[in-house]
């Protein structure tokens, strides 16, 4: 039995979160520190500064590309996915 | 033969280049880092398409073959210096009439100006109803502040020192009252043969402390970022009513749309003008204004998310003209400064015109077509100059 009964879909497997929690912390806590890819070097990326201000630790979140997992409040049932270069389609 | 040169933005960098490039002795001086004021604030703009023939136009096609040049001796992608053309697009048939007379009379001036029969070739995601567009293949992009610092650096390399922290106070004068140096506010002096005012925005209380007071007022423009993105704008892309809030003197605010995506991936979106002194707030309004011309002609821009919002506050001389070359008033100062929004690009050019003053070989052929840039034409409007400066230094230590 979880302590948590909230939980969002991360790439296809459930990560529990406290009320109030930012997508990203719930993350760190989970124990995940990436879930983008750097655009021309697909180096991994997570949390840096936390507070909103360096877009490093984009994800895509219900079909929204480049949102800051530092500040998306989660919700019970969102659907957040790793998030490769752009997070749009490169064509 | 010693110079200093005031101010470590675009142009202060390009004068430095330049002047080492002919073995000149170089000091640069700055309140603060290299690129630190209007060269981080705006878009890069390399442009003859928003050029009248003129002293302006001259100076810009003098700046490209320059800009072409530096390019080469410090590497074009180590400033993301770009050919990328330029598509400037009517979104009126008026506004297509008047374009395709101005790019009549700017071929006349030897610039390359190509009628485009649809637009949606050279850039795909544009609004498919707009009525028409020309295409400036020689307009270019670069990164205003890689650009300066590779400059400084060349220079430095070439033995110019690089002195931060340092502001102008007062000029030093020689017996025969011809301007032999700076003071500055720690009370340090320097001695030199000549003094460039490359002080940007604040030109003219550097102008007015070295005893040449030139009228540069702010003006104030917010620039849009969005999130990284594919490739979707491949030019520069402006409206054609950008040229028209260019040349125009209103002090409330006017909005054009120019659009261009960069080597990171994000769309920069501008470009406001407000005559406001050195206000620093936010105008949601200008944003909002901004974002809405962007999405009329780039319909795709709508879904697309704001990373942020800068602003930064171009020199703006009353008669649109950047202010280039020796004072009459102050013997040993030359200005070089007042480029308004265009002071990426004409900056390497600039550099051109203060070395050749210099080392006298634009004396002995006075180059007529840039006598218009000369201080001389601000000489005897003492109250215009006065009131000028006066609203500037009042303001001076806001960046």
């Amino acid at each position: 039995m979880s302590e948590f009964d909230t939980s969002f879909d991360f790439d296809g497997r459930r990560v529990p979160f406290r009320p109030g929690q930012t997508l990203g912390a719930a993350l760190v806590a989970a124990g995940t520190t990436a879930w983008r890819t750097t655009r021309l070097e697909g180096r991994p990326r997570g949390l840096f500064c936390g507070i909103g201000v360096c877009f490093d630790c984009l994800l895509t979140v219900d079909g929204h590309a480049n949102q800051r997992a530092c500040l998306v409040v989660a919700r019970d049932g969102m659907t957040a996915l790793t998030q490769e270069g752009t997070g749009h389609d490169d064509t | 033969m010693k110079v200093i040169v005031v101010g470590a933005g675009i142009v202060g960098t390009a004068c430095a280049e330049a002047l080492t490039r002919e073995g000149i002795e170089v000091v640069v001086v700055d309140r603060l880092p290299v690129g630190a004021g209007t060269t981080s604030r705006g878009e890069g703009n390399i442009l003859l398409s928003d050029k009248a023939p003129g002293a302006e136009m001259a100076l810009a096609q003098l700046s490209r073959r320059t800009w072409l040049e530096v390019g080469d001796l410090v590497g074009r992608e180590s400033i993301e210096l770009e050919e990328k053309g330029g598509v400037v697009v009517a979104t009126t048939h008026q506004g297509l009439g008047s374009l395709i007379s101005f790019a009549d009379r700017q071929r006349a001036a030897g610039v390359m100006a190509l009628e485009v029969e649809d637009p949606l070739v050279l850039e795909p995601h544009l609004s498919p109803s707009l009525p028409g567009a020309m295409h400036y293949p020689e307009d270019m992009q670069v990164q205003p502040v890689l650009a300066a610092s590779r400059m400084l650096v060349l220079a430095q390399q070439r033995g110019a020192q690089f002195r931060c922290g340092l502001e102008v106070a007062g000029a030093l004068t020689d017996t025969n009252g011809a301007v032999s140096g700076i003071r500055t506010t720690s009370g340090e002096v320097i001695e030199a043969d000549a003094v460039v005012n490359a002080a940007g925005t604040w030109g003219g209380v550097v102008g007015e402390r070295l005893g040449g007071p030139i009228p540069v007022l702010p003006r104030r423009g917010f620039v849009l970022v969005t999130e990284p993105l594919p490739p979707m704008v491949r030019h520069k892309v402006y409206t054609a009513d950008y040229v028209e809030n260019v040349e125009s003197s209103g002090e409330g605010l006017e909005t054009s749309c120019v659009v261009e995506g960069t080597h990171g991936g994000t769309v920069l979106i501008g470009a406001s003008r407000e005559r406001v002194g050195f206000d620093t707030s936010l105008r949601v309004d200008v944003v909002e204004t901004l974002a809405r011309q962007a999405i009329a002609i780039f319909p795709f821009l709508a879904d697309v998310n704001l990373l942020r919002v800068y602003r930064g506050f171009r020199p703006y001389c009353p008669d649109h003209l950047p202010v280039i070359g020796p004072d009459p008033r102050a013997p040993g100062v030359l200005h070089a400064c007042g480029h308004e929004g265009a002071g990426i690009g004409l900056a390497t050019g600039t550099g051109r015109l203060i070395t050749d003053y210099l080392t006298g070989a634009r004396k002995s052929e006075p180059g007529a077509e840039f006598a218009a840039l000369l201080p001389d034409r601000f000489v005897g409007a003492e109250s215009a100059s006065e009131s000028a400066s006066e609203s500037v230094a009042e303001q001076v230590p806001a960046l």
